[in-house]
């Protein structure tokens, strides 16, 4: 029976769709089998993250209303046999599941996989309920921002009212040169402030924009540093115990110099 | 000038330079995210909460005295960053 996975933030923006691509991805490279599901009707994206929008016959919305088999509208990645998207309607309105609807749905998937993941559309309201309803577990993302962080905790809040209690956090987009200069708030004072558990953390990295832009999640990436973050975190899904990613930057002789004298 | 500082201002960090107003500015963002936590979170108390609360609290305090619950105010004292429990319980007489 799958482990059923929410990846929502309560702000836009944060990364919650570029960190379930690369979760399902990251644990598709594994050998695990994997759904993803787009939760965000209307508004989907995680298609494009993944490459998978040519793909598309039909979608979560046609699934639930009777118009195709769950068979039909699981797309199944060239790249990874056991990795899967069920795409998010385009067209129809957030209205269109109900809470009870993605429960059931949720369950007629979770003998089939290992892990499913659902990507929660932004927001407070009706998609944020139907994607938290069928799931075990939550993975909160963040980003060290006012805004961000002040979501974060409410939906920390609202996650523990609808029995999701105590949910991973993923710190995303962290720029080491602006914490080690104190303009950027670490990863210790985000933690001081929500007091949950860290999942990972995930660094600023312009290989997350290129690999948005192949459609080819930055987790396969050898030498992408955020894709290493990714990495870690999958690994820590599957219960492995991986030390936190190193960000702090080494790359010249005088930032060196400057990190030496600093720690004085 | 401590020579950190002293190197920082001939290899500035970024392309875009930053002044001193700027440096240092996550303390900043930390106190205004507590701040507004604390109203979030303050605003975020359901009233089934509350009204359990209320409840408790009258059971506790008649244990050792007699009050007037019709006259009990209950509520939440919001100031600056701090949220207090603020109750006043008007007391008819002590239990012996």
């Amino acid at each position: 029976m799958g482990v059923v996975y929410v990846v929502t933030s309560g702000k836009g923006g944060v990364g919650k769709t570029t960190t379930t691509a690369n979760l399902g991805a990251g644990l598709a490279k594994m050998g695990k089998q994997v759904a993803m599901l787009d939760t965000d009707i209307g508004l989907r994206n995680l298609d494009v993250v993944l490459g998978l929008e040519n793909r598309i016959v039909y979608d979560v919305v046609d699934v639930i209303q009777g118009r195709c088999r769950l068979k039909q509208a699981l797309i199944k990645d060239k790249r990874f046999e056991n990795m899967h998207l069920l795409p998010a309607a385009q067209t129809k309105d957030k209205t269109a599941v109900s809470e009870q609807q993605m429960v059931e749905l949720i369950n007629t998937l979770r003998p089939d996989f290992d892990y499913i993941i659902i990507d929660c559309p932004a927001g407070i309201e009706h998609g944020f309920k139907n994607a938290i309803a069928g799931a075990d577990k939550a993975i909160v993302v963040t980003a060290p921002e006012v805004s961000a962080v002040r979501d974060a905790d409410r939906i920390i809040g609202l996650l523990e009212a609808h029995g999701l209690g105590e949910p991973y956090l993923i710190i995303n987009r962290i720029r080491p040169r602006m914490v080690q200069s104190g303009d950027m708030m670490s990863v210790e004072d985000m933690l001081e402030i929500l007091a949950v558990d860290l999942l990972g953390i995930v660094p600023d990295d312009d290989s997350i924009v290129t690999s948005t832009n192949r459609g080819e999640p930055a987790v396969l990436d050898q030498f992408s540093k955020a894709g290493q973050a990714y990495r870690n975190i999958t690994q820590r899904l599957c219960g492995a115990e991986v030390p936190l990613l190193d960000l702090t930057e080494k790359d010249g002789f005088f930032s060196r110099l400057k990190t030496l004298f600093a720690s004085r | 000038m401590s020579f950190s500082e002293l190197l920082t201002k001939f290899f500035p960090k970024d392309e875009n330079k930053k002044d001193d107003k700027n440096h240092g500015s996550k303390d900043i963002a930390k106190e205004r995210l507590r701040l507004v936590l604390v109203q979030d979170r303050g605003n975020s108390i359901p009233d089934e909460m509350l009204l359990k609360l209320r409840s408790e609290l009258i059971d506790v305090i008649s244990r050792y005295m007699v009050i007037d619950e019709s006259q009990l105010d209950m509520g939440f004292n919001k100031s600056e960053g701090e949220i207090a429990l603020v109750a006043s319980i008007p007391v008819v007489r002590i239990k012996q």
